[in-house]
């Protein structure tokens, strides 16, 4: 493959995000022998920090240098990444919340292929790439072709590749900033203003060893009751997946997933909840994972230990009761 | 302010196990229920909600064939004004690209100060909205889960961003947001809603009307072409308790204990 593969990458306060070296492997599999370039935006000592510690695992890394960057808006880089960028371009971007902003009009602009939140790469035959990527939330997977030949843009999902941690490379970093500024500031119709703080809820579920989560599978509000009486039993927090907050059901803070808590408790049981990937991006530190759900295809099987398909709404209150039992 | 929203009509998730049909070449479509995506039901509520503060109308629009309409007219049931379903033979099969191609040329065909879509629809792509902005050229933010309108040259929307923060930004109209969950509780829409609609003609634009050359869109436009579908091989995955539900509330107590979840 003669084109050039570009990896963004995303840091936050001098940190870098995962997914950086997550990248290297992805344009690997695209072309085992050909490097992928970094591409960094930021500001000042914070940037030339992070471009510093990329370099030890990038051979180049091109970097935008910018005060306006000192908190990225997609609407200042987009225009910014369209100019350096070459025509042809393979560009990998993290399918998060800063990607997702950037990636799809990004596409439009470099008029090249767009392909989102892909987690495999199946060969390239005559300039034509098959990714593999899901559907339905999920629950089906689907195999995409696209002739990549006049560059592509390609948004992939954080911890699908493997990170490549060898660093021990010295790699040339380059200013792109001039070029990236030719025409002016871009981006000037969306002004950002700040950030909002998550709010503090009654529990800590990030501190919590043992969490009963539920998920949609509950039906209905008033069918909580039975969680959380579960959760007594067990001397648990109780937490949840996106739709229960978005029904205003339990609050934002006990949200578990990449826009909710990142969690890390040694026993996680999972009731109604199907297990999208963004869900599961919130649950660290590998805990022992039951999964109760009465749809044996659900995603969330995958990523447990052990369990049950069943009907919640039935399962919970005689597992409650028997717990009670035991515990006399 | 003149809302258009644009809105698909998919398989309910939370109603049916997706299955692969038995040659990967779809989904299993027999019995399935099918509702307006999720997200788009979101964008309309919040559209009906600006609407019902400073004025103005929504419009809902859909790229499909005449089984699309019935969301078209549950939207409108609703709370949104008028509905436009945009049909050509020439649409089918299009990817991501072709379906903003279409919607932009909808779009310059009306006054619109602000977009919204879904963050994302059945296919979990997120990127049409996103596309339609940069087609247009107009300022975009996706994943917004609040909007507060200033005045009509400018609107404040929040992003949703990592750890349940939230990212304030103000942006010039027209724009093009597209809408995350969670943003407001849509309302209920109950029968006599859908009566009241049920006989509202729905203009339909096709490709034509629109002047959409059809090779641009549509599968010989589409720059992205789904091979199949299928299940990925299980991997190990978890291990399923077996038994009467006594069996497995003994085994699941007994792993509790052992693993610390039970204090």
């Amino acid at each position: 493959m003669a084109q050039q593969i570009f990896a963004y990458i995303i840091h936050r306060n001098g940190v870098i995000d995962d997914t950086a070296l997550e990248l290297i492997s992805a344009g690997r599999k695209l072309n085992p022998d050909g490097s992928v370039t970094a591409v960094v935006a930021g500001d000042g000592a914070n940037l030339d920090t992070v471009c510093k510690d990329i370099a030890s695992s990038f051979h180049e890394v091109w970097k935008i240098d910018n005060e306006a960057l000192a908190y990225i808006s997609a609407e200042v880089l987009r225009p910014m990444l369209t100019r350096i960028l070459p025509k042809e371009s393979i560009v990998l971007i993290p399918h998060e919340h800063f990607g997702m902003d950037l990636a799809p009009g990004l596409s439009i602009k470099l008029d090249s292929v767009y392909l989102p939140d892909v987690f495999g790469f199946k060969g390239i035959e005559d300039g034509k790439l098959k990714a593999v990527r899901e559907e339905y939330l999920g629950q089906v997977s689907t195999h995409v072709l696209c002739d990549i030949s006049k560059g592509a843009v390609i948004t992939v999902r954080p911890g699908s590749f493997k990170a490549d941690e060898s660093k021990g490379t010295d790699g040339n970093i380059i200013d792109k900033t001039a070029e990236a500024l030719k025409g002016g500031l871009p981006g000037g119709a969306r002004r950002f203003l700040e950030i909002v703080e998550a709010e503090v809820g009654d529990v800590d579920i990030t501190k919590s060893d043992v969490l009963v989560s539920v998920g949609r599978g509950i039906e209905d509000e008033e069918n909580l009751e039975i969680i959380f009486d579960l959760a007594k039993a067990m001397g648990a927090d109780v937490s949840c997946s996106r739709p229960i907050v978005d029904a205003k059901w339990l609050e934002k803070s006990r949200q578990v997933g990449t826009s909710g808590k990142t969690v890390k408790p040694k026993v996680y049981l999972a009731l109604g909840i199907s297990g999208a990937f963004q869900h599961l991006g919130g649950i660290k530190g590998a805990p022992f994972i039951i999964a109760v759900n009465k749809n044996p295809k659900a995603p969330i099987f995958q990523a447990a230990d052990v369990g049950v398909v069943t009907d919640i709404l039935d399962f919970v209150p005689e597992l409650t009761d028997r717990i009670n039992e035991v515990k006399g | 302010m003149e809302i258009l929203v644009c809105i698909k009509r998919v398989p309910d998730t939370s109603e049916n196990e997706i299955a692969v049909n038995r040659d990967g070449t779809d989904i299993e479509r027999d019995d399935l229920v099918y509702s307006v995506n999720e997200w788009d039901n979101y964008a309309v509520e919040e559209a009906i909600q600006i609407r019902d503060k400073v004025g103005g109308s929504v419009t809902v629009i859909t790229v499909g064939d005449e089984e699309d309409e019935e969301v078209v007219r549950r939207e409108m049931a609703m709370g949104a004004d008028n509905g436009l379903l945009l049909s050509d033979d020439a649409f089918k099969g299009s990817d991501g690209r072709g379906t903003a191609a279409i919607l932009k040329a909808a779009v310059e065909k009306g006054g619109y100060d602000l977009i919204l879509t879904g963050a994302q629809a059945d296919d979990g792509a997120g990127q049409v909205g996103g596309m339609l902005a940069a087609m247009l050229d107009w300022p975009y933010a996706s994943l917004v889960n609040f909007i507060d309108i200033v005045d009509d040259k400018k609107i404040k929307v929040g992003r949703e961003i990592a750890g349940g923060n939230q990212e304030m930004s103000e942006i010039d109209l027209p724009c093009v947001l597209s809408i995350q969950t969670g943003i407001n509780e849509p309302r209920y829409v109950g029968i006599r809603g859908i009566r009241k609609v049920a006989s509202i003609e729905i203009p339909v634009h096709n490709a034509g009307d629109l002047g959409i050359t059809a090779d641009t869109v549509g599968a010989s436009g589409a720059r992205t072409k789904r091979l199949d579908y299928f299940v990925p091989e299980p991997g190990e995955g978890a291990e399923i308790l077996e038994g009467s539900t006594d069996e497995i509330i003994d085994k699941l107590i007994e792993l509790l204990k052992a693993k610390g979840g039970i204090k």
